[in-house]
């Protein structure tokens, strides 16, 4: 029983790779510049996009996140293969 | 609280089954300028730092935990299917002995972490001016790995790594002007 | 603009045993001379971003790079 994951997986996991480090990046700058309104507005944007995302991601690979902060799906794949470290 | 997400920060890729690698890699998971020290220690200088800088210290602190998990993909894909031969060639049969191919916090010379890599001095500037030493460290430290390995594939995340730490410093270095408070006399250059 | 890396050039004996490195260098990365970040700076877009490890291109230090090319080995 040996699943190999799409390229669309490892396209959509960059993707969200890439607009979650943005919003790392703006996190660190805002924490010492909270002033600056264009970032906050930026910030939100991607926030925005990175649910968007996730969202997508989620309805095929499954949940992202534990406890609670992802939707479940039926039957319970939290555990399912491939971890990160694994892809 | 912390919530995981199953995802690294960055795309690691390994192109070579390479001990060795694994065996300068380590230093960065369990050695004194690594990731687990940069995390815990920020995470920790958290409860005695001006309120100003908590949320600095909160987001680099888990930033680290991210970094700490690209450096174990690296090892465990360095080692994963390693033959006990393979690990012995590479100079890791102390290491086969006592954990197999398990990943184990200890530098690259085999000394366990310990607490007293890092520091928790309880004044904000001897605590913030440590942690742009530390990044300075890990960059140097990033530097001397990505100068001994010829895994191109490995060394792309070992590149993201070391601008994190310049970054980090940056971040650090501001939050001391912060600390200063004459931000609007001098720091615009 | 600044420069990513600094050289000096050891002391040499007549006595020492390896070849000699003449000259040795030093990294010097853009933090060390942005000072409190300015808003507003250029960005890469998300995904240049991410495979240069920041947002700012003002912050991106490349690691290996202009050591031979800026010094001249006498």
């Amino acid at each position: 029983m040996n699943k190999t994951m799409p390229p669309e997986f490892y396209k959509l996991m960059e993707d969200i790779q890439a607009v979650d480090f943005v919003l790392v990046e703006l996190s660190l700058y805002l924490d010492t510049h909270p002033d600056d309104y264009e970032a906050v507005q930026q910030f939100n944007y991607y926030v925005k996009q990175s649910k968007e995302l996730k969202k997508q991601y989620e309805k095929q690979f499954g949940p992202l996140k534990e406890y609670g902060a992802s939707y479940s799906t039926y039957p319970w794949s939290w555990d399912d293969v491939p971890w990160p470290w694994q892809i | 609280m912390w919530y995981y997400e199953k995802k690294l920060e960055y795309p690691v890729k390994v192109s070579t089954c390479n001990p060795t690698l694994a065996k300068y890699l380590i230093e960065q998971y369990g050695g004194a300028d690594g990731e687990l020290s940069a995390a815990l220690r920020y995470l920790n200088q958290r409860y005695s730092i001006p309120d100003k800088v908590i949320g600095l210290l909160t987001d680099i602190g888990t930033e680290e935990f991210a970094h700490l998990e690209m450096i174990a993909t690296m090892v465990y894909k360095l080692t994963k299917d390693a033959t006990p031969e393979m690990m012995k060639e590479a100079g890791l049969a102390p290491h086969y002995a006592n954990h197999d191919n398990a990943l184990f916090y200890h530098n690259a010379a085999g000394n366990p972490w310990t607490a007293t890599y890092i520091q928790a001095k309880g004044d904000p500037i001897a605590d913030l001016y440590e942690d742009i030493a530390a990044e300075e460290k890990a960059r140097a430290t990033y530097q001397w790995i990505i100068n001994l390995s010829d895994d191109s594939d490995l060394n792309d995340g070992l590149k993201f790594l070391r601008e994190r730490e310049v970054v980090h410093s940056q971040r650090f270095r501001e939050a001391v002007e912060i600390l200063k408070e004459e931000k609007d006399k001098q720091i615009y250059f | 603009m600044h420069t990513e890396y600094k050289y000096w050039y050891p002391y040499i004996s007549p006595l020492d045993p390896c070849p000699p490195i003449k000259v040795k260098s030093y990294n010097t990365p853009p933090n060390l001379y942005l000072g409190f970040q300015p808003p507003s700076l250029p960005q890469f877009q998300p995904r240049e971003a991410l495979f240069h490890g920041t947002l700012w291109p003002a912050l991106f230090s490349p690691y290996p790079n202009g050591r031979e090319d800026e010094v001249t080995n006498e």
